[in-house]
């Protein structure tokens, strides 16, 4: 299996803290992989590396090495970078805007006016996201107006539209009812034949159910995230090889 | 246990029972002194508004309107080329002060944090501009007017004009439409602007088609509160627009608005009906200023909630 993203000892530093620590680790393309572990583990910080969302934070310092398709990703213009990673936040952040605009956002901010392949991209990339039949007649309808299960998969469709070939989801259904959560694990399902996607969960059947590979992260007093161990979720989830991930994962604590 | 509570707080002689209506008595004792606070605001509000109306009401007829001032002591004559006057100064004061004032506020919400956080020289140029615009907006606007008076009138001899009183008048808006901005683009959600700089838009991107959109209503209510400042302003006026009571025809020429004919007429005429008449236009001109801010944030709140 091809490696997607990767990092080699990679370490960082807001001012003098020391946010995550010695990370070396290889997602696989066109996989699921769950980060995992108890808050301030650095999981989210650590996902916010691969399309540089860090870089907006003043005072952020880096060490060792990112990889997406083998190239150093901090050599990448960050708004390039980023049309090739897409992200889905935890609260949906839809624009003030119409379904549509909201979903033609990224294709017009790159640069296509078209307006008939704009249509085209919308309405692709809506049903990619299976928001397609509940919003088709209603395109000029505020983004706003969608229940919070609809405007996250507005968001998803947004993120595709740029056609990342990456999808970060940091928590995307934690703000969400059970029937919405299991729309968005049906959909990161379907979206992982195309996509590789790396998604922060703090629900643990979650990560098991949507899941191909695991991370766990963990910290200690010192507040420094580590990654403990990585591997295929199946494994992680039955035979844990660090006791720290057995505990968690157990629910011991976390 | 519940049970004997409830008895206890329906028999008259208990002291759960006393204490309630101990707390309760008190509670409406505050809610009443308030009450009538709220309402001896309301009254004296309405007397002031309704007075001026009243009286003005009588003087306001369309030759009124219409017919320019006539100048003198007998005060006669309407208020034509003072309704002129103001809006054109109106006009030309916002648009000098509105690119500068939403653009400084720009700068320094969207882009000023992050050098200051970089540049200790940049930290100190921004501490010192927030400084300003909050000290600008508490000088009384006859420093304004004099501040006007010394560069523009007689320092750079544009003389009491238009544009001396506009350039004063710009000054003397500029920490309200800042202020106002900054305010609208602090209410605009990060997640607004993460979300578009994570789909691949350059800052400037983010900002002109996502962060100021949402911003304008709040932008726009900074703007009519200072049309509002503007048309009640006499101080800085007296000493940098002149006191002609014909109409300006260029930029050049020198006038009177409606607040200035309003305090001639008071002060040198016995023309009190005339003030009176002046003023209930005033009046009712900030009135339909309040009620159009009004409008513009209930559609705020609407966008917002995410309405159409």
């Amino acid at each position: 299996m091809n490696t997607k993203l990767e990092t080699i000892d990679y370490n960082l530093y807001y001012g003098n803290f020391h946010a995550l620590a010695d990370i070396s680790v290889k997602f696989p393309e066109k996989q699921v992989t769950a980060l995992i572990g108890p808050s301030g583990s650095g999981k989210s910080t650590f996902l916010r590396t691969f399309n540089r969302m860090n870089d907006l934070i003043a005072g952020t310092k880096y060490t060792g090495e990112v990889l997406i398709d083998g190239i150093d990703l901090f050599k990448i213009d960050p708004v390039a970078l980023r049309q090739n990673i897409g992200m889905v936040f935890q609260k949906p952040n839809p624009f003030p805007k119409s379904i549509f605009e909201n979903v033609a956002y990224g294709p017009r901010v790159t640069g296509m006016h078209d307006h008939k392949k704009l249509e085209e991209i919308v309405e692709s990339s809506l049903r990619s996201a299976a928001l397609w039949d509940e919003v088709k007649d209603d395109l000029g309808k505020s983004g706003l107006a969608l229940s919070g299960g609809q405007q996250q998969r507005l968001c998803i469709a947004r993120a595709l539209a740029v056609h990342p070939t990456v999808i970060l989801m940091d928590e995307p259904a934690a703000s969400l009812d059970p029937i919405a959560t299991l729309k968005i694990e049906d959909l990161i399902h379907s979206l992982s034949v195309n996509y590789t996607i790396v998604i922060v969960t703090h629900n643990m059947q979650q990560a098991g159910r949507v899941s191909d590979y695991t991370a766990f992260f963990y910290t200690d007093e010192t507040r420094t995230g580590r990654l403990i161990e990585f591997g295929e979720t199946q494994t992680i989830f039955t035979n844990p090889k660090d006791k720290r991930t057995e505990d968690y994962i157990t629910g011991r604590f976390g | 246990m519940i049970n004997q509570n409830i008895q206890s707080i329906q028999h008259k002689d208990s002291d759960i029972f006393r204490n309630l209506k101990v707390r309760n008595t008190s509670q409406n004792i505050w809610f009443s002194i308030m009450w009538l606070a709220g309402l001896i605001t309301l009254i004296v509000l309405l007397l002031v508004v309704g007075y001026v109306i009243i009286q003005g009401g009588k003087a306001i007829n369309w030759e009124f309107l219409t017919t320019p001032p006539r100048g003198g002591l007998s005060g006669e004559g309407g208020i034509s080329t003072t309704l002129g006057t103001t809006l054109f100064l109106v006009v030309l004061t916002l648009l000098i002060a509105t690119p500068l004032g939403v653009g400084a506020a720009i700068y320094l919400i969207e882009y000023g944090g992050e050098q200051a956080l970089t540049s200790p020289v940049m930290r100190a140029l921004i501490a010192i501009a927030n400084f300003a615009v909050e000290t600008l907006a508490g000088i009384p606007s006859i420093i304004f007017g004099l501040f006007g008076y010394a560069l523009f009138v007689s320092a750079l001899q544009l003389g009491w004009s238009l544009l001396s009183a506009s350039l004063a008048g710009a000054c003397l808006v500029l920490p309200t439409i800042i202020r106002t901005t900054e305010e609208a683009l602090l209410t605009v959600p990060d997640d607004y602007r993460r979300g578009s700089l994570a789909l691949g838009a350059t800052k400037w991107q983010t900002l002109h088609k996502v962060v100021l959109p949402a911003a304008v209503p709040g932008i726009i209510t900074g703007i009519i509160l200072s049309v509002g400042r503007i048309i009640s302003e006499t101080a800085v006026f007296f000493v940098t627009l002149g006191g002609s009571a014909r109409m300006p025809t260029s930029i050049m020429d020198g006038g009177r608005t409606l607040a200035l004919h309003l305090y001639y007429l008071a002060m040198d005429t016995n023309a009190f009906d005339k003030a009176m008449g002046t003023g209930a236009v005033l009046v009712i001109m900030i009135i339909l200023i309040n009620l159009s801010i009004n409008i513009v944030s209930n559609r705020l709140t609407a966008k917002i909630r995410g309405g159409k």
